[in-house]
């Protein structure tokens, strides 16, 4: 740290932003060179909240293993179970029934609505209101409600197992995801009217953390982030799995590069994640919900990639098999990793108090960065 | 009149000519204005940090209980909810966060990692294995993560205890023969 300091020009400032700070959504740890109040490199230290869940996995059964991804992205929880189930399944080459497979659609976009809400409430409270944040958690309560009268858990579910979901769904789910499609929709307008459409908000917002389209390329960018700059990167769309294929979705796109854009691509995501719940709530075909497996999975010896769209972008699971009952290793590509590395690219030049809109717009999760 | 309040001032009024006379002990007046507005530290790792916001927001709302002014530094802090893991690399941070809270302090150990690294316990290189290796926690509790409704009761009991002056149970000489024989 020393040598940092000895090496930066005259008038220049380090400060430290983290580990423990109410933007960082967590405990990352930003080493910020300022001059006067403009940025002039950020650089993200890592590891406080490394729980080595790679090397954990690589002792644990396939089956064993999903449960710490849910621990990962504990926001997209279903969706990080979905990837590692997809991955196994590679392997096991069986067939998952169509219930099973629209059952994970469905809890994956419900996933990815209570996902966008907390980072709505979160966004705004990291600019400066606190109101919207009691309106997210008044819809995301809902949300759990009903995650957890069919996979018994609020946050981190581990209801997807390889071969199809662990349970059955409740004799509620269809209703209540009915109630909460109709009461979610009277919400959109009154989320535009508090946040999008504020004038401080959009100030705030609007042409700060420019990233152009080859620069999101070039640094990994996905998910919502890379699509605000326009880059093309939804899995769901691009390499559909499970009933994806057979889904109407328009892949959310928008030019505008900046934090504003971030925003709107994921407000029009909870629009869209709707529309993909509204068509397939009343279709859920009857039938297992869960394929046979042996009681014991082994994958074949060989290597196995699958990829599945998270709240936050590409999230990919590696497995190296070598025939075992445990895998012999385990690589996670998270999305938040790629989308934090973009952070010095987009903060440089903006002022110290656009960084924390940077970040939000960011939607980091930590443990999902360090795994 | 029954006090239908389960945690009434303590302390007795003796009516008096103009007003009345406040009996009670110093320790118990302060326990009880401590206990009731304790201000917990954004302090959260990882998962249960969701559900700590769930508890501060609208349907649980631990403002109820005098919890609500959630504080971004620790000088500020009275009681620090350890909400995720802590790893190896945390464990120093969370050390001088907790030094730097001013006297009375108090800890919760929010969920199975806090408390005992939970499902990081085995095969793992970097996690602590619980938060009582780094600071004294007064409060546990269980799940992974746990409900909201669990961190309430374990902030009530938290209240409990600064109400009796930091003892898990308040040491009173019983006066048996006092006590109704029937």
């Amino acid at each position: 740290m020393l040598e940092e300091i000895g090496k930066t020009e005259e008038g220049d400032l380090i400060i430290n932003i983290g580990p423990q700070h109410p933007s960082t959504h967590g405990v990352l740890h930003l080493v910020i060179t300022l001059n006067g109040e403009t940025v002039k490199k950020v650089e993200p230290h890592l590891g406080y909240i490394h729980r080595s869940i790679e090397k954990m996995s690589e002792s644990l059964s396939y089956r064993q293993f999903i449960y710490a991804t849910s621990r990962m992205d504990y926001l997209s929880s279903h969706i990080n179970n979905h990837g590692c189930a997809l991955c196994v399944e590679q392997g096991l080459e069986v067939e998952i029934p169509e219930r099973a497979q629209v059952i994970r659609v469905l809890m994956g976009e419900l996933t990815r609505i209570a996902s966008h809400v907390l980072w709505w409430g979160a966004l705004a409270m990291d600019v400066g209101a606190i109101t919207p944040f009691f309106h997210a958690f008044r819809e995301r309560e809902l949300l759990n409600d009903l995650m957890e009268e069919t996979c018994g858990a609020r946050l981190t579910m581990n209801y997807m197992v390889p071969g199809g979901v662990m349970f059955d769904l409740h004799p509620n789910f269809q209703r209540r995801v009915h109630e909460f499609i109709s009461m979610f929709k009277s919400k959109i307008g009154e989320y535009d009217e508090l946040v999008t459409n504020n004038a401080i908000f959009i100030n705030r917002m609007k042409g700060v953390g420019y990233i152009s389209r080859e620069d999101a390329i070039s640094y990994g960018c996905s998910g919502p982030v890379a699509r605000a700059s326009g880059v093309s990167c939804d899995i769901r769309k691009l390499y559909p799995y499970d009933i994806y294929g057979k889904v109407q979705l328009e892949e959310v796109l928008d030019d505008g590069g900046d934090c504003y854009a971030r925003y709107i691509v994921r407000m029009k995501e909870m629009q869209q994640s709707l529309s993909v719940i509204e068509q397939l709530i009343d279709n859920i075909p009857s039938g297992d919900h869960m394929a046979k497996t042996k009681a014991v999975l082994k994958l074949p010896k060989g290597e196995y990639y699958s990829r599945v769209e998270t709240a936050r972008g590409e999230f990919g699971v590696y497995i190296v098999s070598e025939g075992k009952m445990t895998p012999y290793r385990i690589k996670y590509r998270s999305p938040g990793f790629s989308n934090l590395s973009a952070i010095d690219h987009m903060a440089r030049g903006q002022k110290i108090g656009d960084l924390v809109a940077i970040m939000g717009s960011l939607d980091l999760v930590i443990p999902d960065i360090d795994r | 009149m029954t006090n239908k309040n389960p945690d009434p001032f303590p302390g007795q009024v003796h009516d008096s000519p103009g007003g009345g006379i406040l009996v009670s002990t110093l320790d118990d007046v302060i326990g009880w204005a401590r206990s009731n507005s304790l201000w917990p530290l954004v302090f959260g790792t990882s998962c249960c940090a969701i559900e700590m916001m769930s508890t501060a927001s609208a349907k649980y709302d631990w403002s109820r209980f005098g919890f609500e002014v959630a504080r971004a530094t620790p000088r500020q802090a009275d009681v620090i909810i350890i909400a995720g893991t802590i790893v190896n690399k945390m464990a120093p941070v969370l050390k001088r966060l907790y030094d730097q809270m001013a006297d009375p302090k108090y800890v919760i150990a929010m969920g199975a990692c806090a408390t005992s690294g939970g499902p990081f316990f085995y095969n793992t290189y970097s996690v602590v294995k619980g938060a009582d290796h780094v600071i004294p926690v007064d409060v546990y509790v269980a799940g992974c993560p746990p409900r909201p409704e669990a961190l309430l009761h374990a902030l009530l009991t938290l209240q409990k205890k600064v109400r009796q002056g930091g003892k898990r149970e308040k040491i009173t000489i019983d006066k048996f023969w006092e006590q109704p024989t029937s």
